[in-house]
């Protein structure tokens, strides 16, 4: 089985500062070099300050994703040397004296599959590096510490992934997610990054690193499942390595130095006294933030009795939960979920249909009302919402404009009867023997009509032109 | 003028018109480059002093707010940022370093009308005892130049010792204010951690260091405490004073009071017979002063040399990471480095001192090796925190001497790492639980001073400081000849 996790970083940009000092966290309009203070370029004499909403906004992002959270949070060091890196060591967290970072143990799901977090935690971002000079002797490495200290927040997941597609899909939502939550614009050039690990059956998990978009780590850990794939037919051993997405031949390649062994240092950082999250801090985020999956499952199931398979695939998802939040009157709820869950999302299962589509809540809601009273039939309500995705029109709009409307005139269909039973000789002649045959001409005359036929009045007709009881 | 004046009779005198500032000021400052060439206590005198001191006059003169300090020449340890000063830590690697910033202990003092008269000598990065492993040369201790004033503070020590300046601000991380003050026979106060402003302090090990005072009485220490310690905007760490105000009841007395002997530090193999006997006769003026003394063991406390070197060296590993000249530093063209190789050659400036540290906190939290040093290192310090939280439960105070010998000469530990480490035996303990302590000078024998440490639990400064001037009450030593 294919094993994919995947690792992501999120800045906060939505936060007015970095995390440690007053620079911005949108460094992005600087001139290099100019959004830095003592404090983000680690100068001597310089201490961290906590931004507290960071500290906020990060909490929000582990609950909503399930997260289990801390009752205070610590920070440490991550020590190491890079030239994008002002004081040599990161101050971010580690679960080393109990869970100590914002978030651990959350689950998302995505479609069907259950997307496990393991850790959630606030980091600062290093500066940037920038490479110039085309020869060998006028190549330059240049330093833009604007970004450096901007608040990050990294989401490690469990490898719950198989495929491609499904690490897409989550990354949707938890673009949505995250911009919903009022936290980030992941929209924002290197706002979201994300590293992946692929694995697949029988062989040894290999990590990429340097993906540019998310369009491309689609694309990455495609190229890695079927380079894997190919290693495995030809009996050759897959090693556990890193490697870099190559964004110009979109292709994996291993890193060319061997990954040193992680030798991080790691102690607590102490000019940061470890932070208390109480239950009051807890309370008022919950206040502000959409319902989380799961307890958004649990009202579905014991306020409109939903079956929880049903539940779950629904509160999953953010754009369907909401538009069954629209169309539902508490009356019809578990029919409206019954059409998301069977119909609609089928109709609109990528994001790029769902942006396209046009349906409301109000358009399921008159649907189903429509089916309840029998004003149309079920198959007929399928065309009708095909119609209304591209379009929007009001449903009796859409009706009158294919006629889609329910065939239960008695005439009009005993005309359609007729000529089905002339159509079907052997069929009228079998029924004698067989009652059953009946049910056969009933899916005849729904052929003919679109659907619209009254399946019951069809039925009963039927039966009586047929001389059954 | 009597320059060695304390701080209290400084205003007393300004007050009283005795002399100016001004006057004040520029005889210290002769003062200072009569003796300095031998003791060299300064790195670095401001040339502003005199104007500062000018500005001053005219304050008092003409009847405007003054601040309590009245323009008193105070020194400051060199890893204590000035904006638009240098700032070296004693090391090359930093000789050009402007500091962008100022201290938030040099803030308050500035605002109460102190003058900083000029940057203090004290080991590289404050790593040491010494001063020997200044980059600029070692300081000299007043009372026998052949002798090391103690460090890393020591600078600071020799010069409110040597009646340069009437007090300084020091460092203490295992002992860098009380080793010197025990050793230049000034009295020297490591506050509880968080009560003084790390701000503009530069880091050697951020989990136990602080700023405290070093000043010729103790009602000094208790008169600068009130003024640099207190919550801070710019550090996270500091805590709250409670606006309390040290010199109140300085006279308390000690009647009733129960006094902690640390059985470990007091008898320990590495102690010395006439800081042994000073100790020994210490207890009994504390007992005739009313205190109830009993011997208590911490039996964490031979461990802790080694606990402190571990989480010093961790700490400065990290810390000490970012000086690899690339946003601020010296001179050293970068083509054709790479970056690892450049750090090493940026690097290389570094004192040998520095250096082991640099390598033994490398290797001490390393992933191979953690378990072994650095996460033992944690739980003697954690295990002696709890060791101290019982011990205050029943005694007041614990006493024992600041430092196990006596100030010893040039040379006499330089090339015995181990044994140079052991002088820091009795001073961890503070610092790593956290806890106040103070050296009060005591005894002064075969020409070189004793000092007495008091440590009390956590915030509790003014008690310490009532028990600190109660001791100082009773002891009449010797003006040091310089
Ligand atoms: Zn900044």
């Amino acid at each position: 089985m294919t094993k994919i996790g995947l690792e992501i970083h999120c800045q906060l940009t939505k936060l007015e500062s970095k995390l440690f000092c007053s620079c911005k966290a949108n460094y992005r309009e600087f001139e290099p070099n100019t959004n830095i203070c003592p404090i983000c370029m680690g100068i001597p004499g310089s201490l961290p300050l906590l931004n507290k909403s960071a500290v906020e906004k990060a909490t929000l992002i582990a609950m909503a994703l399930d997260c289990r959270t801390p009752d205070k949070i610590a920070f440490f060091r991550k020590n190491y040397f890079y030239p994008d890196l002002p004081k040599n060591f990161q101050i971010t967290q580690l679960n080393a004296y109990g869970n100590t970072s914002i978030g651990w143990e959350g689950k998302i799901s995505v479609g069907n599959v259950k997307i496990r977090i393991r850790r959630i935690q606030l980091e600062e971002d290093p500066g940037r590096l920038i490479y110039e000079g085309a020869t060998e002797k006028t190549k330059l490495t240049l330093v833009d510490y604007n970004r450096a200290g901007t608040p990050l927040v990294e989401i490690v997941t469990e490898p719950d992934f198989e495929t491609p597609h499904q690490v897409r899909e989550f990354l949707n939502i938890l673009s949505d997610l995250l911009e919903n939550l009022n936290v980030s614009d992941p929209g924002l050039e290197g706002a979201m990054r994300a590293d992946a690990n692929v694995s697949i059956e029988g062989g040894s998990k290999v990590e990429i690193k340097n993906i540019g978009s998310f369009h491309d780590l689609e694309k990455a850990v495609h190229f890695e499942i079927t380079r894997q794939q190919s290693l495995a037919e030809r009996k050759i051993e897959i090693v556990q390595e890193t490697r870099h997405w190559d964004d110009g031949r979109k292709i994996t390649v291993s890193a060319r130095t061997k990954e040193e062994e992680a030798e991080y240092r790691y102690h607590l950082e102490a000019d940061i006294p470890w932070v208390r999250i109480n239950d009051g801090t807890k309370n008022q985020l919950q206040i502000h933030m959409p319902e989380s999956i799961s307890s958004k499952k649990e009202r579905y199931v014991s306020k409109y009795g939903i079956t929880p398979q049903v539940a779950d695939i629904l509160s999953s998802d953010r754009y369907f939960s909401e538009l069954f939040e629209k169309a539902n009157n508490e009356t019809n709820a578990k029919d409206i979920a019954n059409m998301i869950t069977t119909d609609i999302m089928g109709l609109l299962d990528t994001r790029e249909k769902r942006d396209a589509s046009k349906l409301k809540g109000d358009h399921i809601t008159d649907l189903v009302e429509y089916i309840k009273s029998n004003k149309i039939t079920r198959a007929s309500a399928k065309l009708a919402l095909d119609e209304v995705i591209k379009n929007g029109k009001r449903l009796s709009e859409i009706i009158e404009d294919l006629n889609l409307g329910h065939v239960s005139n008695e005439d009009v269909l005993s005309g359609i009867i007729a000529e089905v039973l002339d159509e079907e000789a052997k069929a009228v002649e079998d029924s004698k023997q067989n009652p059953d045959i009946v049910n056969f001409l009933v899916g005849k005359v729904m052929q003919k009509t679109r659907g619209k036929a009254d399946p019951e009045l069809t039925l009963l007709l039927l039966k009586k032109h047929l001389d059954i009881d | 003028m009597n320059l060695g004046i304390s701080a209290l009779n400084y205003v007393n005198g300004i007050k009283n018109n005795e002399f100016t500032v001004e006057e004040f000021i520029s005889e210290s400052l002769d003062h200072i480059k009569q003796v300095d060439e031998k003791l060299h206590a300064f790195l670095r005198i401001n040339d502003f002093a005199i104007k500062n001191a000018k500005e001053i006059d005219a304050k008092i003169k003409s009847n405007q707010n003054v601040g309590k300090c009245y323009g008193m020449p105070i020194s400051i340890k060199d890893n204590i940022c000035i904006e638009g000063s240098k700032t070296t830590c004693a090391s090359k690697v930093l000789e050009n370093f402007i500091a962008p910033h100022t201290s938030t202990v040099v803030s308050r003092l500035h605002s109460e009308d102190s003058i900083i008269i000029g940057k203090t000598n004290m080991d590289e990065f404050a790593m040491g005892l010494s001063t020997e492993f200044s980059a600029y040369g070692p300081s000299k201790n007043p009372w026998n130049n052949d002798f090391v004033p103690g460090g890393s503070s020591g600078g600071s020590g020799v010069s409110v010792a040597a009646n340069e300046c009437i007090a300084s601000l020091g460092s203490d991380t295992g002992g860098s204010i009380r080793n010197p003050a025990s050793f230049c026979s000034v009295v020297g106060l490591k506050p509880t951690y968080g009560l003084v402003s790390r701000y503009g302090l530069v880091s050697y090990s951020n989990s136990i260091e602080q700023i405290g005072p070093m000043t010729k009485t103790v009602e000094d220490s208790a008169f600068l405490l009130n003024i640099i310690s207190g919550i801070d905007p710019n550090d996270n760490t500091t805590l709250d004073n409670k606006n309390q105000d040290y010199l109140s009841d300085i006279d308390a007395g000690i009647d009733g009071k129960k006094i902690g002997i640390v059985t470990e530090m007091a008898n320990s193999d590495g102690l010395s017979t006439n800081v042994l006997d000073a100790t020994n006769d210490s207890i009994k003026t504390f007992e005739k002063l009313g205190a109830n003394c009993e011997h208590v063991s911490l039996q964490m406390v031979p461990y802790t040399v080694a606990a402190y070197y571990t989480i010093t060296s961790t700490e400065a590993g990290s810390n000490l990471a970012r000086y690899d000249n690339v946003r601020y530093g010296y001179e050293l063209d970068s083509s054709g480095f790479e970056f690892n190789s450049y750090i090493s050659q940026a690097r290389s400036k570094l004192g040998p001192e520095v250096i082991r540290r640099m390598i033994l906190g490398g290797f001490v939290p390393s992933a191979g090796h953690a378990g072994k040093y650095f996460s033992k290192a944690l739980k003697v310090k954690s295990k002696l925190i709890t060791e101290i939280k019982h011990v205050f439960e029943k005694f007041d105070f614990l006493i024992s001497p600041t430092v196990p010998i006596q100030p010893f000469k040039f040379g006499e530990k330089i090339n015995d790492p181990v044994s140079f480490m052991m002088v820091d035996f009795n001073t961890v303990t503070a610092n790593l639980t956290g806890i106040p302590a103070i050296s009060v000078p005591y005894k002064i024998t075969n020409g070189l001073p004793i000092g007495i440490q008091i440590m009390a639990n956590n915030l509790e400064e003014h008690s310490m400081l009532q028990a600190a001037y109660a001791l100082e009450k009773t002891v009449d030593l010797p003006e040091v000849q310089i």
